[in-house]
């Protein structure tokens, strides 16, 4: 197991009624970027909250550094870092007072936990803000603290749970080179989101959830591969008017896709598909050709979108 | 389903070793240590108020009342032959740790599970719910403790109400603000919202506080009235303070009072362990 710190069979999660994770299985090595990625109401937080020992299973396996989170949660919790979805921060203390009375739950002494907070400080660049008080800070800020906090106990896995929702486009930057630069240190990294352009920065492999299930699994290179073309063409034609355009552009490219405001023809050459369209007659008010997705992978296996 | 069975049996046959108990306590004790850093910011204000209320109830009822009260024989009988202010002071120990313990109870609680969510950032770290809800009870002793120290130390300026005894009432006041504190957190952890807090003060704290025994003997009461007085835990308190400040401490009846107090603490406890639980671990 050495090299596996997380490994669920038929991992299930009920809630009354309500199925939030199906029996799923999955694996994560030692040192990669795991994500998971699908919509709300997918069953990545409480996959996540069963992994973070918060949350009891209803069936199935799950083993983490070995141990069982239902015999060994404080255990477990030693060696883990833990980004909640919501900010959890102690508005009443300072910046550092939060990193150095986390470091105390893991029981390192006061000198050390200092130590250490002041280092992290550094690391997610908020020294200057030490001594402020969290509610001051950005919503950019609170999540570095947050990040900060979460390896106060040089953890060998960091869960994040949707890490940049939220936020603007600077400051998810800012945050995915801070993880970039955690996962090169050798930190397992696992991570849900609903951004697929954040699942493909950071993940070395992730898998799709929807509906509780894993729907497919691979690197964000091999899942594009797997389940769609190397191009995608885009056109918008006037309002109401895509799905009457549609039959028109039956045939071209390998599968096309309808949606409310727009019409997807995927395609190994998006050129040719879309100079294709033009000498059939179709005049949309804008196209554009562009590379697949996860997006375009997760509407195909799902036919829905990643966000609503 | 082999696992759930193991876990069953897991959960069964787990006694609490000596272990567990050194674990939880210790980090009880972190979860004390939070508490004092955010307290260091507020300690000020909130021990100048418990020193400050008492000695306006102290001047405005023991000068007012207690100038109408000792005027009349069968009223200082009734109070068992002290003046009303020497008879009112120690139930303002009691009255004050109720207050402040409460307090403590409500809205911070659910700050902690709802609007800053800090109970689930300790639940992430190795602090299991039961660390914490001990923590918080270790908080609130000492809360209870250092406002009834506040009203002691204010009672010592007035000769009609410096007492030796007071050294005894203030760890009394203490226990008669946890036998609050634990029930109400326990309330609290259950809430979505903070709309039944200003009716829990109004509708069981403040009725308390004027009909508990803190300025009257409870027998002035109808018969219907004192029952209710006498389950809460504010006149076991009281009763407590006062005999430890007029010198009249009986053994046995203090053992039953003190008895009282302690069940509604554990009652409390574990009624907080169970709702922390269930919000925490879902």
């Amino acid at each position: 197991m050495g090299d596996q710190p997380i490994v669920a069979r038929g991992l299930t999660k009920l809630f009354g009624d309500f199925t939030a994770v199906d029996g799923i299985d999955f694996q994560i090595e030692r040192g990669e970027a795991f994500g998971f990625l699908g919509p709300n109401g997918a069953g990545k937080s409480s996959t996540m909250r069963m992994i973070g020992c918060v949350s009891p299973r209803t069936s199935g396996d799950l083993s983490i550094f070995g141990l069982d989170p239902s015999n060994d949660a404080a255990a477990i919790k030693a060696r883990l870092g833990v980004v909640a979805q919501q900010d959890n921060l102690d508005e009443q203390l300072t910046v550092v007072e939060n990193l150095v009375i986390y470091g105390r739950y893991f029981d390192l002494s006061r000198a050390e936990a200092k130590r250490r907070a002041a280092e992290l400080l550094e690391f997610v660049q908020l020294t200057e803000r030490s001594k402020s008080q969290v509610e001051t800070l950005s919503g950019g800020m609170k999540r570095r603290l947050t990040i900060a906090r979460s390896l106060i106990n040089q953890p060998e896995v960091v869960l994040l749970d949707e890490p940049t929702t939220g936020l603007d486009p600077q400051a998810r930057h800012i945050l995915w080179d801070r993880l970039y630069r955690l996962k090169q240190q050798g930190v397992t990294l696992v991570l849900t989101t609903h951004y697929m352009d954040e699942a493909e920065q950071l993940c070395d492999r992730l898998v799709v959830m929807d509906g509780g299930r894993i729907v497919a699994e691979g690197s964000p290179r091999s899942l594009i591969d797997d389940h769609s073309s190397k191009d995608v063409v885009e056109l918008r034609f006037e309002a109401d008017q895509n799905e009457a355009s549609a039959p028109a552009l039956h045939g071209i490219g390998e599968r096309m896709e309808v949606l409310p405001d727009r019409l997807l023809i995927y395609a190994s050459d998006g050129e040719a598909a879309l100079q294709e369209a033009h000498a059939r007659g179709a005049r949309p008010q804008s196209a554009l050709v562009r590379r697949s997705t996860l997006e375009d992978v997760f509407l195909r296996l799902t036919g829905r979108n990643l966000v609503d | 389903m082999p696992s759930t069975i193991d876990r069953i049996s897991a959960s069964t046959s787990r006694t609490p070793s000596r272990r567990a108990i050194g674990r939880t306590w210790h980090h009880a004790l972190h979860v004390v240590e939070w508490q004092l850093m955010a307290f260091r910011a507020v300690w000020r204000s909130s021990v100048l108020t418990s020193f400050v209320q008492p000695l306006m109830y102290v001047a405005g009822m023991g000068l007012g009342v207690g100038a109408l009260v000792n005027r009349n024989a069968s009223s200082t009988s009734a109070l068992g032959g002290v003046r009303y202010v020497t008879y009112l002071a120690p139930g303002l120990l009691a009255t004050t740790a109720m207050m402040v313990a409460s307090m403590e109870c409500m809205w911070p609680v659910l700050a902690g599970f709802k609007w800053q969510r800090t109970f689930h950032a300790m639940v992430a770290s190795p602090l299991e719910p039961a660390d914490i809800v001990l923590g918080e009870a270790i908080y609130v002793g000492l809360r209870s403790l250092l406002s009834a120290a506040a009203v002691a130390v204010a009672l010592t300026i007035f000769p009609a109400t410096r007492s030796s005894g007071l050294l005894l009432a203030v760890p009394f006041a203490g226990l008669c603000g946890l036998a609050f504190g634990m029930p109400i957190a326990a309330y609290a952890a259950t809430r979505e919202r903070d709309s039944a807090f200003p009716a829990m003060q109004r509708f069981v704290i403040t009725p308390l506080f004027l009909f508990g025994g803190a300025f009257y003997p409870l027998k002035q009461l109808p018969v219907a009235a004192q029952a209710l007085a006498k389950f809460a835990p504010l006149w076991h308190g009281v009763e407590l303070c006062r005999a430890a400040t007029l010198h009249r401490l009986q053994i046995g009846t203090a053992a039953v009072h003190v008895a009282y107090l302690l069940m509604w603490i554990a009652v409390g406890l574990v009624a907080t362990v169970h709702s922390f639980r269930k919000k925490l671990l879902i």
